[in-house]
């Protein structure tokens, strides 16, 4: 069992590494939100830039609040955002893609082109136009991001589509009568589920990072809801005098990044 | 011949679709300019006359089409809360972006393809495998956090910068660019570190081939064999990526200029989303997306001419 496991391993390192760190930073953020003794936004005087001990395991910020409970709190919005996000491009992405894939034709044809411009724009960029449609707050960054989302997955979906469209099991569900629509969602959706997943967790770190990105900016999640970017643009005020907040909250998104970004590799190889 | 018409045509349409796009973006916003400009205790018959004015009553493809020309001829309006010309207060501020940008993609060549080169070349020494390591990690650190480390080591330790103290192209430009530089590295870091990635990769692949094996058995040296033939091949998707870096530091340089306090096109575009100054936010939005587009349009010719495979028949 243990040297079957430990081949596995070795085939692929990136996935096994992966899931390990970005486990222990969902357990770490689950534990912080439900069991920290401190609420994240109650302030302390005395406490101001505290330095870590074992009352306060990561030190304060400067107001005095638990540093360690507010990553927590800060990191959960962040990953729920991102999972808010990713579900959205999933549904409408697989939906277009299903569709444009299996029918081809024009629609096909048109879908395609808009996807190709709106693709052509960065993806902050085009987060930031509807930020700026919407107004900024947690579910309009969810809205937007969810929307960036959408024609990446749509193209991954639909080219997957085209490839199943014409392969043997398709054709013989055809010929046994079975309806576009179920020869669509039961026959060929669970054979995209490798490519959609991989990508799926690849556009989850994609997420991560522009959440981080908006609220750093000032435009995403607004106060008294916080997240890590919020909190990393909070720290870099007391750069210079309490380095520790930035570099603690900084590397607190990279290794979050880190962990998704080697799942998604390793996914990846899997497929 | 034909395939540069097809990409131009191509070209026509994506910029019609993207201003297309950016238009009805900014057409959903609640509020016209009318009442924007009037407040939300207009009389009716006030805004009418306004509307008129302004040309808004006519149908919405006229209004895209004048505004589409008026922006190619540099007429992008009057930016609300300032009260001036939108397109003077770009016209001050591109130098700066463009140097950001610019000063940014140079470093990611400089320090990308000679990288590449030598560590594929030494790719089983345990520098090799160290240098893979850091480039690993530094793609996972988000940019604006690298922007922060970037000012803390280079300004805050080794006090080569100010923080903060951003001279401006028309007062010291020598200064100017010596406080870019840091910026700079903050946004190519990580580019740096994909595009090595993958200028490795490709050179990996590409020496397993038969032409290479061709070469050697002709006597060729190894750097003749590496320069000659490897690396022409090897550098054709690197190219690809660059393209797409240049497109993505244009973006990346928005959230940096915040980090280094650099009034760009970055810091205008957040505070007049802030103040739903949209006349600003419209015109950078679609000033950035040509940029984008154009820079994909030179990527796709420079294949044709880099690759002969390409070239249709």
């Amino acid at each position: 069992m243990m040297k079957k496991l430990g081949f596995r391993f070795r085939k692929n390192p990136e996935l096994y590494i992966g899931a390990a760190i970005t486990g222990i930073m969902a357990l770490i953020m689950v534990a912080g939100v439900l069991f920290s003794p401190y609420d994240p936004d109650a302030m302390d005087a005395s406490s101001r830039f505290a330095d870590p001990s074992f009352a306060h395991i990561l030190g304060c910020d400067n107001f005095g609040r638990d540093l360690f409970a507010r990553l927590s709190l800060g990191g959960a919005t962040t990953l729920f955002i991102a999972v808010c996000t990713v579900l959205i491009g999933v549904t409408f992405g697989t939906i277009i893609g299903a569709l444009t894939g299996y029918y081809g034709g024009a629609v096909d044809e048109i879908l395609m082109r808009f996807n190709d411009a709106v693709l052509a724009f960065p993806s902050i960029l085009l987060a930031l136009v509807f930020i700026s449609v919407f107004g900024s707050g947690t579910w309009k960054v969810i809205i937007s991001l969810g929307i960036v989302f959408v024609p990446s997955f749509a193209r991954i979906v639909r080219s997957e589509f085209m490839r199943c469209k014409n392969l043997d099991y398709v054709r013989s569900a055809r010929l046994m009568g079975a309806k576009d629509i179920r020869i669509m969602f039961v026959h060929i959706l669970p054979n995209t589920v490798p490519v959609v997943l991989s990508s799926a967790v690849i556009g989850f770190n994609n997420a991560v990072l522009a959440e981080a990105g908006m609220s750093f900016l000032g435009i995403g999640v607004q106060p008294p809801a916080s997240s890590l970017g919020r909190m990393l643009s909070d720290a870099q005020a007391f750069l210079f005098s309490e380095p520790s907040y930035a570099i603690i909250t900084g590397a607190s998104i990279a290794i979050i990044v880190l962990g998704f970004s080697l799942l998604g590799d390793g996914l990846k190889k899997n497929a | 011949m034909k395939t540069v018409f097809k990409k131009l045509f191509t070209f026509v349409i994506t910029v019609l679709l993207v201003t297309l796009f950016v238009f009805i973006a900014f057409e959903l916003i609640p509020g016209d300019a009318a009442t924007a400009r009037l407040g939300i205790n207009a009389t009716p018959e006030a805004l009418s006359v306004l509307r008129e004015e302004l040309g808004l009553t006519r149908p919405f493809f006229v209004r895209y089409f004048s505004w589409l020309f008026s922006f190619f001829f540099g007429d992008m309006g009057t930016s609300y809360s300032y009260g001036v010309s939108v397109r003077s207060m770009l016209a001050s501020k591109l130098p700066i972006t463009l140097t950001l940008t610019l000063m940014s993609f140079v470093m990611v060549v400089v320090l990308s393809i000679p990288i590449g080169v030598i560590t594929s070349k030494y790719e089983d020494r345990p520098a090799s495998k160290i240098i893979d390591v850091i480039g690993q990690l530094t793609m996972s650190i988000p940019p604006f956090f690298l922007g922060i480390i970037v000012t803390y080591v280079f300004g805050m330790i080794l006090h080569l910068f100010v923080p903060g103290g951003f001279v401006s192209y028309n007062v010291n430009f020598g200064k100017f660019l010596g406080y870019l530089v840091f910026p700079s590295f903050a946004i190519a870091l990580p580019k740096a570190a994909m595009s090595t990635k993958l200028l490795k990769t490709s050179i990996l692949s590409e020496r397993k081939l038969d032409y290479v094996r061709t070469a050697y058995s002709r006597g060729n040296s190894t750097t003749d064999v590496m320069y000659k033939h490897v690396l022409k091949n090897a550098i054709i998707p690197v190219i690809t990526f660059l393209g797409m870096t240049l497109a993505d530091i244009v973006a990346g340089s928005l959230v940096i200029e915040q980090v280094f306090s650099i009034p760009g096109y970055g810091r205008l575009l957040i505070t007049s989303i802030s103040n739903r100054d949209y006349a600003v936010v419209q015109a950078i939005i679609a000033i950035i997306a040509m940029l984008v587009i154009i820079i994909n349009l030179i990527v796709d010719i420079l294949y044709q001419v880099l690759d002969p495979r390409l070239r249709g028949n």
